[in-house]
């Protein structure tokens, strides 16, 4: 079970050791959660909604799951993503990766970030005192996605 | 067919999901014909550019074959993480 959509929270450290316990040569663990920012363009926000496809994003969060097993050389993945309402503070999205040596975990976690941010069908609809609206696609992430397309960015060898 | 709709074009259709009968080639196809069920259907279709299409859980170009399609989904791009 590598990949949840839930609308429960998730406990990090418990993922992190139910990941890492069964395997004694994993060396690196890297973790990224994202949280919800109270501050956006528009001013502070009270809630944030998270809508996705039911069945689509599971099958979407595996296939960037099978990608990066395939490009980098993992023990183990885990990928949590929420989805209903959530407030300023909450965890919304965990990805831990580990691995023999640090170099693989820390980049396939960022590929993973990049690739489910572009490719998981999720949508954001922020709500505060000026009113709600949906979170626009940003360029940015498109660009951060798109690097790992790049062949001269491919990660070389791991060190240890 | 089952046409599925996700965030602000789901609250424009004002529905999540319709049952249609359409022999749409494509994507494109499609829009034109549901574009032409209400104000809200247009207005949700009126910028092309912005409306991304999955079908049968797959993303896919807006000219991709429809033959054989069971579910087609229309939604903004995505902005999770």
């Amino acid at each position: 079970m590598s990949v949840s959509v839930q609308t429960e929270d998730f406990d990090i450290a418990a993922e992190i050791d139910a990941l890492t316990s069964s395997d004694r040569n994993i060396g690196a663990v890297v973790t990224f959660s994202g949280l919800v920012r109270e501050m956006t363009d528009a001013g502070a926000i009270q809630t944030m909604e998270l809508e996705h496809y039911p069945g689509m994003t599971e099958r979407a969060l595996e296939e960037i799951v099978e990608q990066a097993r395939a490009r980098w050389p993992l023990q183990g993945v885990r990928l949590i993503h929420r989805y209903g309402p959530l407030a300023p503070g909450d965890r919304i999205v965990l990805v831990v990766t580990a691995s023999r040596h640090r170099e693989a975990a820390f980049d396939a976690a960022a590929f993973l970030m990049d690739y489910l941010k572009t490719k998981a069908p999720f949508w954001k609809k922020e709500s505060g005192a000026a009113g709600a609206a949906w979170v626009d696609a940003r360029e940015a992430d498109d660009r951060a996605t798109a690097r790992w397309e790049r062949p001269t960015s491919t990660p070389s060898t791991q060190q240890s | 067919m089952q046409i599925l709709y996700f965030s602000w074009l789901r609250e424009r259709v004002g529905e999540a999901s319709e049952d249609i009968e359409t022999s749409a080639a494509t994507p494109a196809d499609l829009i034109a014909e549901l574009k032409a069920r209400g104000s809200g259907h247009a207005m949700a279709f009126e910028d092309i550019t912005a409306i991304r299409v999955a079908v049968d859980q797959q993303m896919v170009e807006l000219d991709h074959p429809l033959a054989g399609a069971r579910e087609v989904a229309f939604f903004p791009p995505m902005t999770g993480g």
